[in-house]
C-alpha cells in the first residue's frame, strides 16, 4: 500500500497534526468518559487516551499500512478497564467520526478504508482481551468461591469433628434434646452415671431424669428455658438414676438457636459432684453442729437466729411484713453442772451432757424448733414465728419436765434440774444481740430466784439493773476522780443544845445522775465490794476533818460518828486501818464513833462481835442503829460492847404527828431506859420539828440529829456553827 | 469450642454478595449469573447506578492519596469486597511500597479472591470478620502483624455504612474503633443517601436490595456527619462524592450520579 509518508515523517519529528491529535484525544476523552470505570485521575486518563491516539494516528498514515497497532490499542483500553462495552462502541464511533477530519487528513477512500480496517481492529483487540480478562476473572472468582467454600466445609467438619470427639470422650455427662425437653441424644459419660441405655433414655423426657418435685421455684428456671426466656441455667442438681437413687451434679443447661434465633436445641452438661455434694454437705454438718452431742452448735444457732432478721424480699410468706412476726428463745443452763462436773469428772459430765441434749431435742425438735448447745452446760431453743408468751413458756415447762426423771450414767441414779430464762417478742424492733442478752439476764435471774424454774424477761427489771449495773461499774472511778463527798450533821444534847459530835454522810455528786443519796449507793457498794475502799476513804475524810476542826476550836470536844456496812464489818483489815488512821490524824479512840446495824452484828457471825470488842477495847465508841422491839432480840444488847442506842427515825416520826397513838413514844421510852439500863446513852435520828425534841427530851432521850436540830451540810456549815455558838463539852 | 460469628456458613453462589455486585457494576466479572441478574434489575430502576459506583470508587481513591500526603502509611479497609479494579494498595504501594494495607470482609469469597491477589504481597492482607466487631478486628493476629495500633491508621468505610442499620448503631460502632487508635488516625467514610432521587424509584430500588442483597439504610448529609464523631472533619467536610476534592480541582461538571452519595474524611482527636 504505496502513499504519501506523512509530513515531516521520520522518528525524530514531532507527530505530524499534533494539535490536531490532542483535539481528537479530547473529543475522544470526552465520548467515552463514565463509560467504564478507570481507576485513574482525569489528567491520567487523557495522557491514556493521548498516547493511544498517537499510535492511531500514527497508523493511520503509515507506510506500509497495518491496523496492528488498532488491535494493540483495543488491548490497552481494557487493560485500562475501559471494559465497558459503551466505551468501546464509542471509540469506534469516535474514531471513524473524528480521526480523519481531527487531523486534517482528506477523509478519501483509502482513508476511509483505513478507518475502517483500524476500527475493526481495534475492536476485535478489545473483544480478545476483554474476553481473556473475563475468563480470567471468572476463573478467579470460582477459584476463590471453591476455595471458600472448602474452608469453610473444613471448618465445619472440624468443628463436627471436634464436637463429636468433645461429645463422646468428655467425662462429662452430655444430653440433647430438643426444644420441648424429649431426649434425642445422651453421650456414654451420662449413660454411665444414670444406668441407662441409650434407647432407654431417648424415650425420655428432661424433666424425667431432673429432680424437679421439689417445688415450683425449682421448675422455674427450666421452664425459662424452654420458653426461650432464658439462654442457661448453672445449678446443683440431682438427677434420678435409673434404680431411683440421687446422683449430686452441676448441670450447665443451654438453650441453643438455629441462624433465625427459633429455639433448636437443649443441651444439657452434668457433672458428677456427689463426693463434693457429700463431702460439702458433711463439712456443713461438722461446721454447724456439736460434736458431742450432735445438736446445733452456736454458729447454727446464730445463724438462724440471725436470719430471722433478716426478710426475704421473695418470700411471699412475708408479705404481711416482718413486724408481726415474732421469736421465742429459751436459754437453759443445767444446775451446778460446775460441782457435778469437779465430783464425778469430765466424762461423767460429758455423758450427762449428751443424755440431757437427748431429751431436750426430743421433747423440742418435733414441733420444728432448733435446739443448738452453746457450750459447756448452756443450751439454747429457738421458736421462729412463736405465736406469744404461752407457747414459749409451755415449751419450757416442757424442757424442764423432761428433765425431771433421774438420769442412769453407769451405776449412777443423777438428779438434774436446769433453769431457764425465756424471751419471747416481736422481731422488729429488737436484734439477735439483745435478744441473747436479754436471755442471758432473764436465766441469771432464774438462777437467783432459785434455780430449778424458768423466768420470764421483764424489761422493767432489767431497765433498773442496768441503771444499777452502770453505778456499779461507774463507782471505782467517780472514787477516782473525787465524786464522793461528805456532808456533816451535829448530833446535838437535847438538854442543853450542845454539839457532841458530827456524823459523816457520804454522798456521790454523779456527773450524769446527779446527786445522790447513800441510799441509791452504799447498797451496791456493798454488793460489789466497793464498800470496803469507799468506807476507807470515809473514815480518813471524817477523822482529817475532826482533826482539823480540833485544831481551829480546841474546845470543840467534838466526836465524829461513821456508819460501818456489815461487809466492812467483816474485814480483816478493818481495826488495823482505824489503828493506822488514828495514829496518822492523831485523833483520841473515843473520839470516833463507829455506827453499826444489827443485821450486821447478830447475821455476821463472830467475826463482827470479835472485832467490835476490839475496836471497843481500842477505846473507839460504837453506836448500834436499827433497833426496835417489833424485830429485835433486846437481850443482845446487853453482851455488846456499846455505848450508844440510836432510835431509827421511824419511831420519832411517829411521837407527834397528827394521828399519832402513844405506841411510839411508849417505844420510845422502853429502848431509852432499857438503853439507860445497860448504861448506853440514847440518840435520836430524824429529829425534824422543835415539838419532836421536846417530846423526845421529855422521854428521856439524850441526844439527838435531824433537820430541827442542824441539817446534814458541807464541812464549812459546821464550822460557821462552831464558830458561832461554841461546843458543848464531854460526851453524852 | 467457641465458632468465629462468621464460620462455617453455607456459601451459596446463587446469592448475590454485596462484593460481587459491586464488582459488576465496576465493569468487573468477578462475579455470577445471580450477582449480574441483580445489577440488570437495579440497572432498570436506577440506569445511573454504575456511576454512583463510578463515582465513589472514585472517591476512595482521592480520599486515599489524601491520607498518604497526610502522612499515613497504614490502611484498614473495612468491607473491602473484591480488592480488583482502583484497590488500595495498589494505589497506596504505588506511591510508597512500605504502605500497609489490611482488608477486611464478612464475605467468605471475597475473602478468599483477596487472599488470592495478595499472595505474595507481605505488605497487604486480608481477614474474614463482622465490623460489628472492632475489638475481634483490632486484635485479629494478621492485623497486628502488619498494622501498629500505637501509629496513626486510615479506617476506611467506603460503600460500607449504609448495610448497617440503626439498630446496630453505626456510630457507636465506629467510635469503638476510634478508642483503639491513635490521634491523627483518619476516617474516611461515603454512604448512599436518599437525596436527589426520585421516590418510587429509591423505594423500587431498595426494595430489590432488601430483597437480594442486603437491607440498605440511606442518611442524609447530618447523619452522616454524626458517624465523625471524635474526628475532625478535614475540608469541605461532608459533601456530595463528586464535590470532595475533585481532581482536577475546581467546580465539577453537574454530573448528578456523584450527588447520589455523601463522602468525608475526618481525623481523629485521639482516644
Amino acid at each position: 500500500m504505496a502513499g504519501e509518508p506523512p509530513a515531516g515523517g521520520g522518528t525524530a519529528t514531532p507527530p505530524v497534526g499534533s494539535t490536531g491529535r490532542a483535539s481528537f484525544a479530547a473529543a475522544w476523552a470526552s465520548r467515552v468518559a463514565g463509560t467504564s470505570y478507570v481507576p485513574m485521575s482525569r489528567a491520567q486518563f487523557e495522557n491514556l487516551l493521548a498516547a493511544l491516539t498517537d499510535r492511531l494516528a500514527d497508523a493511520l498514515v503509515a507506510e506500509p499500512f497495518t491496523p496492528r497497532p488498532a488491535y494493540a490499542v483495543g488491548c490497552a483500553l481494557v487493560d485500562a478497564h475501559f471494559t465497558d462495552t459503551e466505551s468501546l462502541a464509542r471509540t469506534v464511533a469516535v474514531l471513524g467520526d473524528e480521526l480523519a477530519a481531527r487531523l486534517s487528513i482528506p477523509a478519501d477512500e483509502q482513508v476511509r478504508s483505513r478507518i475502517s480496517m483500524l476500527q475493526g481492529a481495534l475492536a476485535a483487540g478489545h473483544s480478545k482481551t476483554l474476553r481473556e480478562r473475563a475468563l480470567a476473572e471468572q476463573q478467579e472468582i470460582v477459584q476463590a468461591a471453591l476455595i471458600a467454600r472448602s474452608q469453610a466445609e473444613r471448618l465445619l467438619r472440624t468443628s463436627e469433628i471436634r464436637f463429636h470427639t468433645v461429645f463422646a470422650e468428655a467425662a462429662l455427662g452430655i444430653l440433647i434434646a430438643d426444644p420441648s425437653g424429649r431426649i434425642l441424644d445422651a453421650n456414654h459419660a451420662l449413660l454411665t452415671m444414670l444406668g441407662y441405655r441409650l434407647g432407654e433414655l431417648a424415650r425420655l423426657d428432661i424433666s424425667d431424669i431432673l429432680h424437679l418435685d421439689q417445688g415450683p421455684e425449682a421448675w422455674e428456671p427450666y421452664v425459662e428455658l424452654l420458653r426461650g426466656d432464658r439462654e442457661n441455667i448453672k445449678v446443683d442438681k440431682p438427677l434420678f438414676q435409673r434404680d431411683g437413687s440421687l446422683l449430686w451434679t452441676h448441670l450447665t443447661m443451654s438453650l441453643i438457636r438455629d441462624d433465625d434465633g427459633r429455639r433448636h436445641r437443649v443441651v444439657a452438661m452434668f457433672e458428677d459432684v456427689t463426693d463434693r455434694h457429700l463431702l460439702e454437705t458433711r463439712l456443713r454438718y461438722l461446721a454447724t453442729h456439736d460434736p458431742l452431742t450432735q445438736l446445733a452448735n452456736r454458729r447454727l444457732f446464730l445463724d438462724r437466729l440471725e436470719s430471722l432478721f433478716t426478710t426475704d424480699p421473695f418470700d411471699d410468706d412475708a408479705a404481711d411484713g416482718p413486724g408481726d412476726a415474732r421469736l421465742g428463745l429459751c436459754f437453759l443452763d443445767l444446775d451446778g453442772f460446775k460441782v457435778f462436773n469437779d465430783s464425778f469428772g469430765h466424762d461423767m459430765g460429758d455423758r450427762l451432757l449428751v443424755e440431757i441434749a437427748g431429751r431436750l431435742d426430743k421433747c423440742v425438735s418435733s414441733e420444728g424448733h432448733l435446739v443448738a448447745r452453746l457450750g459447756g452446760d448452756e443450751f439454747v431453743i429457738l421458736i421462729a414465728n412463736s405465736t406469744g408468751r404461752e407457747q414459749v413458756v409451755a415449751l419450757a415447762e416442757r424442757a424442764l419436765t423432761a428433765l425431771v426423771p433421774p438420769v442412769w450414767i453407769g451405776e449412777h441414779e443423777l438428779s438434774v434440774s436446769a433453769s431457764i430464762g425465756i424471751v419471747e417478742r416481736q422481731v422488729a424492733g429488737t436484734n439477735p444481740a439483745d435478744v441473747l442478752r436479754a436471755a442471758d439476764i432473764t436465766l441469771y435471774w432464774a438462777k437467783a430466784e432459785g434455780k430449778s424454774r424458768w423466768a420470764f424477761f421483764d424489761p422493767v427489771r432489767n431497765a433498773r439493773e442496768i441503771a444499777r449495773y452502770s453505778l456499779c461499774t461507774a463507782m471505782p472511778a467517780a472514787l477516782a476522780r473525787d465524786e464522793f463527798f461528805v456532808n456533816y450533821q451535829p448530833v446535838v444534847r437535847l438538854t442543853d443544845g450542845a454539839v457532841l459530835g458530827v456524823e459523816a454522810l457520804v454522798r456521790w455528786r454523779h456527773p450524769r445522775a446527779g446527786l445522790l443519796g447513800p441510799d441509791q449507793f452504799l447498797g451496791l457498794a456493798e454488793e460489789t465490794g466497793l464498800i470496803l475502799s469507799l468506807g476507807r476513804w470515809l473514815l480518813r475524810t471524817g477523822c482529817e476533818q475532826l482533826r482539823r476542826w480540833q485544831e481551829r476550836f480546841p474546845d470543840a470536844d467534838m466526836f465524829v460518828s461513821l456508819h460501818v456496812g456489815s461487809r466492812q464489818s467483816r474485814d480483816p483489815r478493818l481495826v488495823d486501818d482505824i489503828t493506822q488512821i488514828l495514829d496518822e490524824t492523831g485523833l483520841a479512840p473515843d473520839r470516833l464513833q463507829l455506827e453499826l446495824t444489827r443485821t450486821a452484828l447478830v447475821d455476821g457471825g463472830e467475826e463482827p462481835l470479835r472485832m467490835l470488842g476490839t475496836l471497843s477495847g481500842k477505846g473507839i465508841r460504837i453506836a448500834l442503829g436499827d433497833f426496835g422491839p417489833g424485830h429485835a432480840n433486846l437481850a443482845c444488847l446487853r453482851g455488846l460492847p456499846a455505848h450508844t442506842l440510836k432510835i431509827d427515825r421511824g419511831f420519832v416520826d411517829g411521837l407527834v404527828a397528827p394521828g399519832s397513838t402513844e405506841v411510839d413514844a411508849q417505844i420510845v421510852a422502853a429502848l431509852v431506859s432499857l438503853a439507860h439500863a445497860l448504861g448506853l446513852s440514847v440518840t435520836a435520828e430524824g429529829v425534824e420539828t422543835a415539838a419532836q425534841a421536846a417530846r423526845l427530851r421529855g422521854l428521856g432521850c439524850d441526844n439527838g440529829q435531824g433537820r430541827f436540830l442542824g441539817p446534814a451540810g458541807p464541812a464549812e456549815q459546821i464550822t460557821w456553827l462552831l464558830s458561832s455558838r461554841g461546843a458543848g463539852a464531854g460526851a453524852a | 469450642v467457641e465458632r468465629p460469628s462468621w464460620a462455617p456458613q453455607d456459601i451459596d453462589l446463587n446469592q448475590p454478595s454485596i462484593a460481587r455486585v459491586y464488582d459488576y457494576y465496576l465493569g468487573g466479572f468477578h462475579n455470577f449469573a445471580a450477582d449480574r441478574a441483580v445489577v440488570e434489575k437495579a440497572l432498570q430502576i436506577l440506569p445511573e447506578s454504575p456511576l454512583i459506583a463510578q463515582a465513589n470508587r472514585a472517591f476512595l481513591d482521592r480520599a486515599v492519596r489524601h491520607c498518604l500526603d497526610a502522612g499515613i502509611t497504614q490502611f484498614l479497609d473495612i468491607g473491602s469486597g473484591i480488592p480488583t479494579v482502583g484497590n488500595v494498595h495498589e494505589v497506596a504501594q504505588q506511591a510508597d511500597p512500605g504502605v500497609r494495607v489490611v482488608y477486611v470482609d464478612i464475605d467468605p469469597v471475597a475473602v478468599s479472591h483477596s487472599r488470592a491477589i495478595l499472595a505474595g504481597n507481605a505488605a497487604a492482607t486480608v481477614i474474614q470478620a463482622d465490623l460489628h466487631e472492632p475489638e475481634q478486628i483490632l486484635k485479629d493476629p494478621g492485623l497486628l502483624r502488619l498494622l501498629d495500633l500505637d501509629k496513626p491508621v486510615a479506617l476506611l468505610m467506603v460503600a460500607v455504612l449504609h448495610f448497617v442499620p440503626d439498630a446496630a448503631d453505626p456510630a457507636g460502632v465506629i467510635d469503638r474503633y476510634r478508642r483503639a487508635l491513635p490521634a491523627g488516625s483518619f476516617l474516611v467514610v461515603s454512604h448512599a443517601s436518599e437525596e436527589g432521587l426520585a421516590k418510587d424509584r429509591l423505594d423500587a430500588f431498595r426494595a430489590l436490595y432488601d430483597r437480594a442483597v442486603a437491607p440498605l439504610t440511606f442518611r442524609s448529609q447530618k447523619e452522616v456527619e454524626a458517624l465523625f464523631g471524635g474526628f475532625e472533619l478535614v475540608s469541605p467536610g461532608v459533601v456530595s462524592m463528586g464535590q470532595w476534592r475533585p481532581d482536577p480541582p475546581g467546580p465539577i461538571d453537574d454530573w448528578p450520579p456523584s450527588q447520589y452519595g455523601y463522602a468525608g474524611v475526618g481525623r481523629s482527636h485521639g482516644r
